[in-house]
């Protein structure tokens, strides 16, 4: 008998093939997805005159700087940047979801659609929100450079190990409520760094209940409280989820595959280092108003006063938040006037959430102008095919292609300075979608009614009486 | 890269919690090969108005911080984003260690690889330096201490990055030496889950 062990565990060792000084382990990595921004790993490797170690492993897709407005032609350094992932591609001789591949998109929202992330697999990208996959019951991660390099070259990397978290969500959120919410919610209560050095198990009814789509938002924003990775527990509605998709095993192997995959659920007795529990049925949306993913608040509350702050420290950054953010302490978060707005991103991207963006608008007129790009090409086509461009469109709303887009503003497409922008997106950090543009992150819905109303708003009463 | 394990520098502090790598380098700088250089990029949208002007309250353009090899912060210094040019901006500015009660896992991951130092202390003693910064500092990495203001404290590093830092040890290097390891890991791997290496890695698309 072994002892009883978590899904990270059970992960974890499977994967270890040399332990290092203290807690430290060389790993097995099944996944390693590379995108433009890994121009600076392929020259670390350019410079050692190494080759790609699993090229059949390695996948690459353009995202970051891919123009998404119709019309637009990459230049300069965007189209450098795409080229020399071509190239790369091209020499390494993996696989490249590159511009015009129908399975181009986003690299956290196509690789699990493609089925190239699967349960108990580790994965690795160059990017944070790698901590997405998780959703499907992968130990997943984001690296720098080096790492990347290292990946590149051996496919292996030295982790020292994580502790380990439950974030336990029980409730039934109310209609409108969903996954970001829950995941502002869980970062507000403890903090941007709350989880600094821990793998998440995400576990509970209302995340059983999660879609995978749902799932992949809330394991998406682990890195946003600091945690290592965020995971789910492979389950029927991952099974379902997976079975079919291009990269998926099939026949025989996939019977075999999901015998494995369900031995990898936490073993009841196992202990966690770290226990934590939430409520969603008490949830309202969620909408930060500050420059971190922790300054987030319900709707329906009123914006921190730092005057009434004890901690200098804290009191200190509320105020400079709140003065970049061009906001009035003690007011009332609700119908702040907004500019702007934007749905995309690896967070909030994909059919689930263009569906029920396209619920709170359908009918209805945005009063401030927005973009809407889909995570992938795939999603491009199929929310195509189920009409809801046209019910963006109809909105005033402009319809673009896959890519990071105005999450991150590599392409070109940014906010402003000064204005202010509601947005699906992970980060609301000072000049993230652009130098000196205010962000306020949320749900789609929740941005969806921000268009509605030109402000921040409760989505809920929008939704009332319409089918997500 | 060269190892090293004492220090002695400039500190200068940063009273500011939360500085993502978004200000650390911010995105715009990110296709720029290394050899150009990152320094000057190093918190630019913090450190200069919006016309470009250096912004004079903000302590790094302070000229009695001119020359500082060592950066105090707030809690939760390098979260967010991977990015691994926000190390270069430190490292090309100068910078050779970084004190501060937290650091993002990936960005103090990715300090170590480049030779810099992410030392974590506790946020009383962050605030005692900051408040006396800019201020002379001596970093002993094998004892884990600083010393400043004629006082001896301790830092809290990981054994793995201690030893990394001070042999500049290159992982690849390291790791290549587990080849066998690594072979027969991979066999039995791919003996037990075959469809992880996917048969249609070369498919164009349908
Ligand atoms: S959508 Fe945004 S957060 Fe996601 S990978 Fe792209 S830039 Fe990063």
């Amino acid at each position: 008998m072994t002892a009883p062990r978590t899904l990270f565990e059970k992960i974890w060792d499977r994967h270890v093939i040399a332990r290092g000084a203290d807690d430290a382990a060389l790993l097995w990595v099944d996944r390693h997805f590379v995108h433009e921004g890994s121009h600076h790993a392929f020259g670390k490797l350019a410079d050692r005159g190494l080759a790609v170690a699993q090229p059949a492993l390695t996948f690459g897709v353009a995202d970051h700087y891919v123009p998404t407005r119709a019309g637009q032609a990459p230049g300069g350094a965007i189209a450098r940047m795409i080229a020399t992932l071509e190239d790369n591609a091209a020499r390494h001789g993996f696989a490249l979801f590159g511009v015009g591949d129908p399975r181009q998109g986003i690299v956290h929202v196509t690789g699990p659609e493609q089925g190239l992330t699967l349960p108990g697999m580790i994965v690795v990208c160059g990017d944070s929100h790698t901590s997405g996959h998780g959703a499907l019951g992968a130990f997943a991660f984001g690296i720098g450079a080096t790492d990347v390099a290292h990946v590149l070259a051996t496919q292996t990397i030295w982790q020292r190990r994580p502790k380990t978290m439950r974030l336990t969500i029980d409730g039934r959120p109310t209609p409108g409520v969903g996954a970001k919410d829950m995941a502002l919610n869980w970062i507000a209560t403890l903090g941007a760094d709350g989880a600094r050095g821990h793998a998440i198990e995400y576990d509970g009814s209302a995340v059983r209940a999660l879609s995978v789509e749902g799932r992949l938002t809330l394991c998406n924003l682990s890195i946003e409280g600091g945690a290592r990775c965020g995971m789910v527990a492979p389950d029927e509605t991952t099974l379902d989820w997976l079975h079919g998709r291009a990269y998926a095993p099939q026949g025989e192997h996939w019977d075999r595959a999901v015998a494995q995959w369900r031995a990898l659920a936490t073993d009841p007795a196992a202990m966690f280092d770290r226990e934590v529990a939430l409520d969603a049925g008490e949830l309202a949306p969620i909408v930060t108003w500050g420059t971190s993913p922790e300054e987030a608040l319900p709707i329906t509350a009123c914006l921190p006063d730092p005057a009434r702050v004890k901690d200098p420290a804290r009191a200190g950054t509320i105020a400079a938040s709140l003065d970049y953010m061009d906001l009035k302490a003690g007011r009332p978060i609700a119908d702040t006037p907004v500019d702007q707005v934007f749905i995309g991103s690896c967070t909030n991207a994909r059919i689930e959430d263009l569906r029920v963006a396209a619920a709170v608008l359908a009918g209805r007129r945005a009063r401030v102008p927005g973009l809407v790009s889909p995570g992938s090409s795939r999603i491009k086509l199929q929310a195509e095919q189920e009409g809801l461009d046209r019910i963006f469109t109809e909105a005033g709303l402009e319809w673009a292609n896959a890519g990071c887009s105005m999450c991150v503003g590599m392409n070109g497409d940014v906010v402003a300075p000064g204005k202010r922008c509601a947005s699906t997106t992970n980060r609301n950090f000072r000049g993230r979608q652009g130098p000196g543009a205010r962000t306020h992150l949320m749900s789609p819905a929740m941005v969806a009614a921000a268009a509605v109303t030109g402000t921040l708003t409760d989505c809920r009463p929008l939704l009332e009486g319409r089918s997500v | 890269m060269a190892g090293w394990s004492r220090h002695e520098g400039l500190a200068v502090g940063l009273p500011l919690a939360g500085i993502d790598t978004d200000q650390l380098l911010p995105a715009r700088f990110m296709a720029t090969p290394r050899s150009a250089g990152y320094g000057r990029f190093l918190l630019h949208d913090l450190r200069h108005d919006a016309d470009g002007a250096p912004r004079p309250d903000f302590p790094l353009n302070d000229p009695a911080a001119t020359g500082a090899s060592i950066l105090i912060a707030r809690r939760n210094f390098g979260g967010g984003s991977s990015r691994e040019g926000a190390v270069y901006a430190l490292i090309d500015a100068g910078f050779r260690a970084v004190i501060g009660p937290s650091f993002g896992d990936i960005f103090a991951a990715n300090a170590v690889n480049n030779g810099l130092l992410p030392a974590r202390v506790d946020e009383a003693t962050a605030e005692r330096l900051i408040a006396a910064a800019p201020l002379a500092l001596r970093v002993d990495l094998a004892a884990r201490r600083l010393e400043a203001m004629g006082l001896s404290i301790g830092f809290e590093l990981d054994d793995q990055s201690r030893e990394k830092l001070i042999n500049g040890w290159d992982d690849i290097d390291l790791t290549l030496k587990h080849g066998e390891a690594i072979e027969r890991h991979a066999a039995a791997r791919r003996d037990a889950a075959p469809w992880l290496w996917p048969a249609v890695a070369t498919e164009t698309g349908h």
